[in-house]
């Protein structure tokens, strides 16, 4: 029998967005409050769990056609290039530069490279999430 | 690199060629190609006599490793040169019978051939080298070529035994060697023997010499098979009879003599290396020839005859030593026993070489070596037994022969030995005549065995496969050769006194000539009606006796069981250390996690509890405690009673909430210690991890799911305890002795100012310290690429099945 949870997909779909912008508010706010890349991603990837126990795994992967465990590369690659960038400058690896700029919308901002690698962290940490309960789920 | 160190490597580059040679030129038989080397170095080495004769010594020296004092050194003295003499004389002849010995279609003649030159090459490099490490690879060369060389004819079982037997005594004593090459070096600090042999006055007192000797003799009496490590010897004679010949009667196993020679000069100080010399080789005398009685097999009586004879000169030498506890004419009877020792040395490689080669004719010529299917043979072979005549009539120890002056000579030390009056030997030294003169009447026996069963007596032709003939000329030459040099040595011994045995003596007994003198060598058949000519004749009275009346006493050996030969020690040995070990590594090894755990923990606890007891860590300091708050004892009492319950739930899903609360309370515990990062990350990662537990309970097999508690054992709960109270002693200690302050308040104020952050705990894992978080993400993505490639690599397998 197939149960209808049309109350559960509903909500969902509101609670999604709100999850995935809290997500991304911890992951930009991190370097100055509680947040970042690990916890901005395991959040991330609650809101794709949240979309998964609503619909099914085909459906999830038909709206989000992501290949996870690319992800993980892409965010390793991140990680490690953000590193090697600072061999280019001639600093030691894993230097990090910043500087305060002021950018037509956002005023004063300040840009740090330590935000780049930050980005691998959260997508090396959706993609290992994912890619756990993706071949769990997937699994008989 | 000098044409010294040419002639010793020789055989080593030839070997590299052999094997093209005989693919090369595959109707000329390889031993030809062989032929000349030997030959050549035998000439080359002759021409030092003249040298050495002189009292000189020649040094030539090549660097190995000179950061560690190790280098190529070789030296030619005396006593090196005999043996490079008997190494290269024999093995020349050894090739050329070889050659007539092997065919040429049924053989790998290309394997035999390179072994044996490995051998040749060893050898000589282990009598002539200088340097103590460089004798001690040599030395291992020849036990491994031994090794190639005894399991030649690798198809048979016991070809297999006698290597693997052979292979285990002499890497035994080797390694003991070894041992005592560096207790020498830690008391000397060279690996050079000469300049070890010039500072021995220094030694004896040393705490390390006893040991450092011991070492040695180890090495020299496992690989010269003295009592009780002689088995080996007798299952080598399953080598081919060149090998048998060169290696077991002429070479190696005079390389433990060797040794002892070359190091009587650094521990003939002390009396025990006399004592335990003398006495080895004595009880080796004697056991040997006993032994050699009851054999039915001719090399079989060889190998036990050559374990004799290398016992006699083994108690030669040890007599020997006392000559340097006198000085000047008082020393004179005991020069005379190393002269005997080295005299002997050269008078058993041609006898006892000759013999083997003649055994080798007759197994060839008539299939077979066993001495009950053998007889008459005297009309058939007359060269073969004119050969085996002097060749057994000189180890009997008759006149004219070698043997005999040899033998008068041993039994003129023995008898010495009484009037030493040192070293208490005055004591027990008339056990020495007596046991030689026992060893010597069983010797004349099985002398008489081999010659009477072999040739005289009935002829069996029923039991043979062949019909006997004599042996080609070019299989004759070679013992031809050496039972002439028997006889030449007998009759004219004093060609060899002043050429080969003196300088050698003196290489021996270095230190006791003052300068500018020499040893004189005398050897003469008639000295008077001395006891020593008596005890000859007792011999050859009571040995003809005993051979006559063998039939009436040969019933005796049976009294001494199979069971309880050294051969059966040596099996059962081998057998219960395997067995011992199996059995010992299946009593602990028993494949189940839990122990392994216990012996993990078990040790944890012995260890660090050990370490806190010995170095009395234990400490308390309660100065800079802060204040225990309401919030902290309701969370801990939480996580103590939520702990707690686990142990005594009953079901899983019990356990795995419990589990869960604890994790919870943990990040309640971050929160109210003020680590909000932390706190967040806890919240989702326990959620992750229960539900990875829940999965995992769901996914339990249905047939064996029993709910339960945890079933008691009172290991376990000790194991526990004891764990918890040493990680808790261990904090408490840690805590109360801090060293240093902390590094925190360079991060506090250059969070901002250097790293353009606020949120410490962030700064620090992106900037600070990146480079770990990049690892750990690293962790993570292994995690994941392994959950996944288990789930779909057993699916893929699945499929196929």
């Amino acid at each position: 029998m197939k149960t209808n949870d049309i109350i559960l997909q509903t909500v969902t779909k509101i609670t999604l967005f709100v999850i995935i912008l809290f997500s991304i508010y911890l992951f930009f706010t991190g370097h100055y409050h509680p947040g970042g890349g690990f916890i901005g991603g395991l959040m991330a990837s609650g809101a794709i769990v949240l979309l998964l126990l609503a619909y099914d795994i085909e459906m999830v992967k038909a709206i989000l056609p992501v290949d996870y465990r690319k992800m993980i590369g892409i965010g390793l690659l991140f990680s490690a290039g953000t590193g090697a960038g600072a061999l280019l400058a001639g600093k030691p690896f894993l230097t990090h530069a910043y500087t305060y700029a002021n950018l037509p919308i956002l005023g004063k901002t300040s840009l740090h490279t330590a935000v780049l690698f930050d980005t691998g962290v959260f997508l090396v940490v959706i993609g290992v999430t994912m890619t756990i309960i993706q071949t769990i789920g997937e699994s008989d | 690199m000098s044409l010294l160190h040419l002639a010793i490597v020789s055989p080593l580059i030839l070997a590299a060629f052999i094997p093209a040679l005989y693919k090369k030129f595959a109707n000329i038989h390889t031993g030809w190609f062989l032929l000349p080397l030997p030959i050549m170095l035998f000439s080359y080495f002759l021409q030092f006599i003249f040298q050495t004769s002189q009292g000189d010594t020649i040094t030539r020296t090549l660097d190995w490793i000179p950061s560690l004092g190790i280098d190529f050194t070789v030296k030619i003295d005396g006593l090196g040169l005999l043996f490079a003499l008997l190494i290269t004389g024999i093995g020349s002849l050894v090739v050329l019978y070889s050659i007539y010995y092997l065919s040429k279609e049924k053989e790998k003649l290309h394997l035999f051939y390179v072994y044996l030159l490995m051998f040749m090459s060893a050898m000589l490099g282990v009598v002539l080298s200088d340097n103590m490490i460089l004798l001690y690879s040599f030395w291992e060369l020849t036990s491994f070529s031994s090794f190639l060389l005894i399991g030649y004819w690798n198809h048979r079982e016991r070809s297999r035994y006698g290597a693997q037997k052979s292979m285990l005594i002499t890497v035994f004593g080797g390694l003991a060697m070894l041992g005592g090459i560096l207790l020498l070096y830690l008391m000397t600090g060279t690996f050079s023997i000469s300049k070890t042999i010039k500072m021995a006055g220094e030694l004896s007192g040393q705490p390390l010499f006893v040991p450092a000797m011991l070492c040695f003799l180890l090495g020299a009496f496992t690989k010269s098979a003295q009592f009780p490590f002689h088995i080996w010897l007798p299952d080598a004679m399953e080598a081919p009879t060149p090998v048998s010949a060169y290696l077991h009667s002429a070479t190696m196993v005079k390389a433990g003599i060797y040794l002892v020679a070359r190091l009587t000069p650094v521990f003939a100080q002390s009396s025990l290396w006399l004592w335990i010399i003398a006495i080895t080789g004595l009880v080796t005398l004697f056991w040997g020839s006993f032994s050699a009685v009851r054999q039915t097999d001719l090399k079989g009586i060889l190998a036990f005859s050559t374990v004799s004879q290398l016992g006699m000169i083994m108690s030669l030498l040890g007599v020997g030593a006392a000559a340097f506890h006198f000085s000047g004419k008082s020393a004179v009877p005991y020069t005379v026993a190393t002269t005997a020792a080295l005299f002997h040395l050269v008078n058993h490689a041609t006898f006892k070489g000759s013999l083997f080669m003649a055994v080798g004719i007759i197994d060839h010529e008539t299939g077979t070596r066993d001495i009950r299917k053998l007889g008459g043979l005297m009309t058939m072979m007359p060269i073969t037994f004119t050969i085996s005549l002097i060749g057994t009539l000189s180890m009997a120890g008759l006149p004219p022969f070698n043997g005999f002056l040899s033998k008068e000579m041993f039994f003129t030390s023995m008898l010495k030995v009484k009037e030493a009056g040192i070293l208490s030997l005055d004591t027990w030294g008339l056990l020495f005549p007596v046991i030689a003169w026992t060893g010597s009447v069983f010797t004349f026996v099985y002398c008489m065995i081999i010659l009477f069963q072999t040739f005289s007596g009935g002829f069996q032709q029923e039991e043979l496969d062949k019909k006997p003939h004599e042996a080609p000329l070019g299989m004759l030459i070679p013992p031809v050769i050496l039972a002439s040099l028997v006889v030449i040595f007998g009759l004219f011994p004093n060609i060899l006194s002043d050429s080969l045995i003196a300088p050698a003596m003196g290489a021996v007994l270095q230190n006791i000539l003052g300068n500018g003198e020499s040893f004189k060598v005398e050897i003469s058949h008639w000295h008077g009606f001395k006891p020593e000519l008596f005890m000859t004749v007792g011999v050859i009275a009571v040995g003809f006796f005993l051979y006559k009346t063998s039939d009436k006493w040969i019933g005796f050996y049976r009294l001494f069981p199979e069971k309880w030969s050294f051969n059966r020690g040596y099996d059962r040995t081998l057998e219960l250390s395997q067995l011992g070990s199996r059995r010992f590594t299946s009593l602990y090894m028993n494949g189940f996690i839990r122990t392994y755990l216990v012996y993990i923990f078990s040790f944890f606890i012995f260890i660090l509890g050990l370490a806190m007891v010995y170095e009395q860590a234990f400490k308390i300091n309660t100065d800079d405690l802060a204040a225990v708050r309401f919030y902290e004892i309701m969370l801990v009492a939480i996580i103590a009673a939520a702990s707690i319950s686990i142990l005594f739930a009953k079901s899983r899903l019990t356990s795995i909430i419990l589990l869960g609360a604890v994790g919870y309370t943990v990040a309640l515990f971050f929160v109210i210690f003020r680590a909000p990062d932390l706190a967040l990350t806890q919240l989702v990662i326990e959620t992750v991890s229960v539900s990875l537990f829940l999965l995992c309970f769901y996914h339990l097999p249905k047939l064996r799911k029993s709910e339960g508690r945890i079933g008691f054992k009172l290991v376990n709960l000790l194991i526990a305890i004891g764990v918890g109270t040493i990680v808790t002693v261990i904090s408490l200690s840690a805590h109360s002795s801090k060293k240093f302050g902390s590094i925190a308040n360079y991060y506090i104020e250059n969070t901002y100012k250097k790293a353009g952050g606020e949120n410490m705990v962030n700064v620090i894992l992106v900037d600070f310290r990146g480079f770990d978080t990049l690892f750990e993400i690293c962790v993570l993505a292994i995690a994941a690429l392994g959950i996944f490639g288990m789930i779909k690599l057993r699916l893929a397998k699945g499929k196929n099945e």
